[in-house]
Formats: C-alpha cells, structure tokens, sequence
C-alpha cells in the first residue's frame, strides 16, 4: 500500500507526477489551502505525511489539531518562520526543510537585482513600454557601472558565497559580516568586518544573506542606512523582516540610496505600495527560486525527506533533533 | 594661435563637454537636437573635425560634401555602421571611435537581460506595480534557471569576452561562434564552434555580440531560430540589425524562443511595436553603455584620437 500525503499548496507537475507514481493522494497538482482545510483532509484521509509551503502558518495550534497518523511534516522551502519548530518538537513530529537546492537560482535572482538597481532596469523598461519613440543624450538616464565595485555581504552562508562568486566575476571586491570569520576556502579573498557597522561606510552595494531570526530582525534601520556611502545600492533576496521599510523607503526618497532591488518585503503579498510608486527600485515577488529546475528539485527534496521518515530512517534535512 | 573648431553633434557628458571647450572652439548642442546630415554641412563649416553619435547616419553623399577643412571624424561609440566608411577612405577622412572603455559597462547589460528575461523579471516587476500580487506560490512566474545552462555567444570580440568571463562566474557553460578561433589567453574555458548549425543547436541563452552593418543583417533569421534548442533565450546588445524582427516576434508569441532580451532594434528608437506588449520579452533603450564612469571615458577616448590626428599623430583609436 502506499503511503498517504496530502499536500497543502499548487506544485509543478513534475512533481505531481512523482507523488501520483509513489504516494496515494487525493490532489497530487497539490491545492491551495487553509489550515482548517488542511486538517479535515488529513483527517478524513488518514494520513501519513504532509506536504507545505511558507504559504501554511505552521504553528503550535494547527501542530496540536495534527492527526496521530502524521509522521512528518516537510515543507518546500530553505525558510521555515512559518513553522513553530519547538512546537513540532514537543510533539515528536520531523519537520523538514529544502536547503542547498535553491542556492544557485536564489544567487542568480540576487546579483540580477544588483545589476537592474545599478543599471536602473525598471525606468529603462518604462521607457520601452511606453513605446521609446526619443533619444537620450549621452549625459542622460545614467546608471552605476557594477563592475569593480566594493560589495558588502551580510551573511557568508551558501547563498552568500554563491553570489560572491558571481561577484567575483565582475572584478568585485568582496566585504563581509557572519557570527564568525570563515576559513579561506570559504573566504576566497574577501574581507571579514566582525562588525557589521564598520563593514557598512565601505559598501558600494550592500546584499543581505542572514538568517531571519529575532537577532536580526529590523537588522537594517535608519542608522544603519545612514552608515552606507551617499549613492549606494541595497539589495535583499533573503528575508522581509530583516529591514525597516520606513528607514528605506526614506533613505531612497532622500537620494541617500542610488537604488534598491528586493525581492522580498516584511509583508508579504501585501507589501508596502509606496515602493510601487518609487522609480529608483526594482521589484520581483519573491521569485529567489522560481525557476522550473529549483522548483522540481524542492519538491524531489521534500519527497525525499517524506520517504525517508516513513521508511523508519532518520529526515535527510531536520529542523530539529 | 587659435584653438581647432569641434562640431559637437549632441549633448555630451558635462566633463566632457568642458575639456571640448578648454581645448578647441567648440560648437556644442545644449539643447540636445537631433542632427540630420544637412545639419551637419551646415554646422561644420569652417571646423576642423567631428564628433558624431550613432544616431546620426554619416552616408557617402553627407561625407563626399563635407567641407575640406574637416580632418577627423570621432564617433562616440564603438560601433560604426552609421558612417560610410569606404566614402571616408575615399576622401582620406580618418575615423575614430571608443573601442574597449564600454566594453564592461555593456557586458553587464547582456547579464542583466540574460538574467531576467531567464527569471521574468519584467513580469515580476508589472505585477507588483499593479498591486496585483495574491501570494507566494510554487508555481507562480517559474523561469528558467541560468547557472548550469549553455551560453552561445555569436561574435566573441571584447564585448563577447567580458560577458563569457561574466558568465562563466555564474556557472553557465559558455560556448562561441566565430569568424576566428581565439588564442587560448583570450579564449578562457569558452568552447570554439567553426560550424554554424551544430552551435545553434547548443545554445540554451544565445547572446549576439556581432558588429552589425551588411554581412551579419538580419542573421537571427526563422531559419536560425528553428534551429535553437526548445524554450531557447535570445539576447541583444550588439546591433538591431542582427535581428529578423518579425520572425523573434513570431517565435516569442508561439513560445518557440521562450524568452528575449533586447537592447536595441532595427529602426530604433521606433523599434517594431510587435515586441511592445509581449510580456516574455525584457526591453532596454540602448543603454548598454550608460553609465557615468563609462560615458566619460567613451568622450575622452574619442576626443584623444581627435587631439592625436590633429596633432599628426595616430592614435590607437583610429578605425582601419
């Protein structure tokens, strides 16, 4: 008999096709769900494991609702603010996680927005929208050349270090700030600031890579802001909550900041519009991993970890132990 | 004795602008007007040399009827398929331009398109402008991942070699096609292909890097693209000109080329409103060069080779 999975949001259909080959489940495409409707369909399908994305409020109240047939509960996603872990923990249930699969496509996505914040993407796409039909002059519309600048990078994990090496490319001096100085292979040159505001006056663009966590939540205030050189560019792919919107949509305005790139905002579809109204941003919807190939390998990797509870054999990506 | 006299055909960087005025009479345009070639003869009567833009279509009659006393023509690109060049030669006028300075600056626009057309990000962005983003879901705008893709790379000159270097630093697997293999200095890890159909069969992102003018015209044809891989990535920053317009647009409709990215168009700035409203194609008005530091240096490279053929020199910039 196979196992049974409910899974709580849309997937690809690559994906889809391997839960239809491996798992019983109602809704293999996967549909979107509340909690409510997560627990009557676990419930009414005794199932064994569940399938989410950050998309689910994971917390310690629909964790305590679980039927006892659940063993595991993956989600598809390297974040996991959604999830109550210590409550999962309590109640002996595996919760997983999907790292390393999307740090090529997240580090991709980051050093676009760099490029687009420099190169200012979204007034050149303006321009072409409403049908060009003018010349610039040679002095006009300028952007920041991003080759050989000084780019700061908050958190040297893996996505870090893979946008370092992206960076590296463009003859890019590379700065960072981590809880520790990283060995040299790690390192490959760049240069540690054990204080993150020392690092900050030195930062032509500024990447944030860190953890979210209530240590660095809000980590980018006013003051830090006003620590960058005038003219600096901001870029976050990592995680809303790790910035003070108000702090950095006054840092734009006032022309302290060139330009930002953020593919992620502390509120989340329904993100702060007065950045909608701003020429000097360049916004994508939290699309780090939105490529087919990231995608299908979170899902295989959540199906993974499935597989692995149920056949009795420890999660590949625990978020507890 | 008197300073040179610099016709000045549109607006240039203000530092530029001012080491014209320092070192010759300069008859600049403040106002940044468009120059026909009519204006041209008018305007450059009595000067010595020019400096032009590719805006400006420099063709044998223009340059057969320049006045005599004009001695150099600088051209604020490193392209030069809007001057006659045979009709320069034929008068003895050289021509110089801004090889190499833009070659960075221009290089990172070709990642950019690579990048977000790969990812949607033109897509992307409308929606949230719209205010129409209903949540984060797995399926949501899926683009193509880059890092591990092929990169073909047709026309493997300066420009060509800093995207490939660029590239290569996002773990694409980057291929070329051209005239001539490289040395291995300059070729890097790039793989040469000497045969035009088994290159287009590889190339995931294809980038034109070619120089524009009658041998490369229109040479992304429909028959070219129907030999790209499926969900195929187009890129131009070299010249409009490479580009059979009707056949990328058709291609982009039917999902035949899976996304563009475009820097510039036969005809631009009035560029095929075909392409205006497709969603999976990511627009730039030439600014491949534009940015400060690079504008700069394109107006004081071509100002050297004007000061070096004046002086009786050869500068390094002059156009064989």
């Amino acid at each position: 008999m196979k196992p049974r999975l409910i899974v709580s949001r849309q997937i690809p259909p690559a994906v889809a096709a391997r839960i239809r080959a491996e798992f019983d489940c109602p809704w293999p495409e996967g549909r979107d769900m509340t909690a409510d409707d997560v627990i009557a369909a676990l419930t009414q399908t005794n199932a064994d494991a569940l399938m989410l994305t950050s998309h689910l409020k994971f917390g310690a109240e629909i964790i305590a609702r679980l039927p006892a047939t659940v063993k595991i509960a993956a989600t598809c996603s390297v974040g996991f603010e959604h999830i109550d872990v210590a409550a999962a923990k309590a109640r002996g249930l595996p919760v997983t996680n999907t790292p390393d699969v999307l740090t090529d496509c997240t580090a991709d996505l980051t050093f676009m927005l760099i490029l687009a914040a420099c190169r200012r993407a979204h007034e050149y796409d303006g321009i072409m929208r409403a049908g060009w039909r003018r010349g610039y002059g040679l002095g006009e519309m300028l952007g920041l050349k991003v080759s050989g600048k000084r780019l700061g990078i908050l958190g040297l994990g893996r996505i870090g270090q893979a946008v370092a090496a992206r960076a590296r490319g463009f003859g890019m001096q590379i700065l960072y700030s981590h809880p520790r100085r990283l060995p040299p292979e790690q390192e490959h040159g760049a240069t540690y600031f054990a204080s993150f505001d020392e690092m900050l006056p030195h930062c032509d663009i500024l990447t944030l890579h860190a953890r979210s966590g209530p240590e660095t939540a809000g980590i980018m205030d006013a003051g830090k802001f006003s620590r960058l050189p005038k003219g600096a560019v901001f870029v976050n792919a990592a995680r809303g909550n790790l910035v003070d919107e108000d702090a950095l949509l006054a840092a734009l305005t006032s022309g302290h900041l060139f330009a930002a790139g953020l593919d992620v905002f502390n509120n989340e579809p329904a993100f702060d519009l007065r950045f909608a109204a701003l020429d000097n941003v360049f916004l994508v919807p939290h699309m780090g991993s939105a490529t087919v190939e990231t995608r299908n390998a979170m899902g295989m990797r959540a199906l993974d970890n499935i597989q692995a509870v149920l056949a009795g054999k420890p999660p590949i990506d625990p978020l507890w132990s | 004795m008197p300073k040179p006299t610099l016709l000045v055909t549109r607006r240039l960087p203000a530092g530029v602008e001012a080491r014209a005025s320092r070192d010759y009479q300069a008859r600049l345009n403040p106002e940044d007007s468009p120059r026909t070639g009519a204006d041209i003869l008018r305007l450059s009567q009595g000067a010595d040399a020019i400096l032009c833009c590719p805006a400006e279509k420099l063709d044998a009659a223009t340059i057969g009827a320049l006045p005599a006393s004009i001695k150099v023509l600088g051209t604020f690109s490193v392209g030069y398929d809007h001057i006659d060049l045979a009709a320069a030669r034929m008068r003895a006028l050289p021509v110089v331009n801004t090889p190499d300075v833009l070659s960075v600056a221009t290089a990172e626009i070709a990642m950019l398109l690579i990048l977000s057309a790969s990812r949607r990000a033109g897509e992307g962005e409308r929606l949230l402008r719209a205010g129409q983003w209903t949540g984060w879901c797995p399926t949501q705008l899926i683009g193509a991942a880059v890092s591990g893709r092929r990169l073909g790379i047709f026309g493997m000159g300066r420009i060509g070699r800093e995207l490939a270097r660029m590239a290569a630093a996002f773990g694409m697997i980057v291929h070329y096609y051209n005239r001539t293999r490289l040395p291995p200095d300059l070729e890097g890890t790039a793989m040469y292909h000497d045969d035009e159909d088994k290159f287009l069969s590889i190339c995931d992102v294809i980038s034109l890097n070619a120089p524009g003018g009658d041998g490369t015209r229109r040479w992304l044809n429909a028959e070219r693209i129907a030999k790209l891989p499926p969900n195929a990535v187009v890129i131009n920053t070299a010249r409009g000109t490479l580009v059979d317009d009707a056949a990328l647009i058709d291609a982009l409709t039917t999902g035949r080329v899976a996304f563009a990215g475009l820097d510039v168009y036969d005809g631009e700035p009035r560029l095929n409103p075909g392409y205006l409203t497709l969603e999976n194609a990511v627009l730039l008005p030439h600014l491949g060069s534009n940015t400060k530091q690079t504008r700069d240096a394109m107006g004081n490279l071509a100002l050297d080779g004007i000061d070096a053929i004046l002086a009786g020199r050869e500068p390094r910039n002059l156009v064989k």
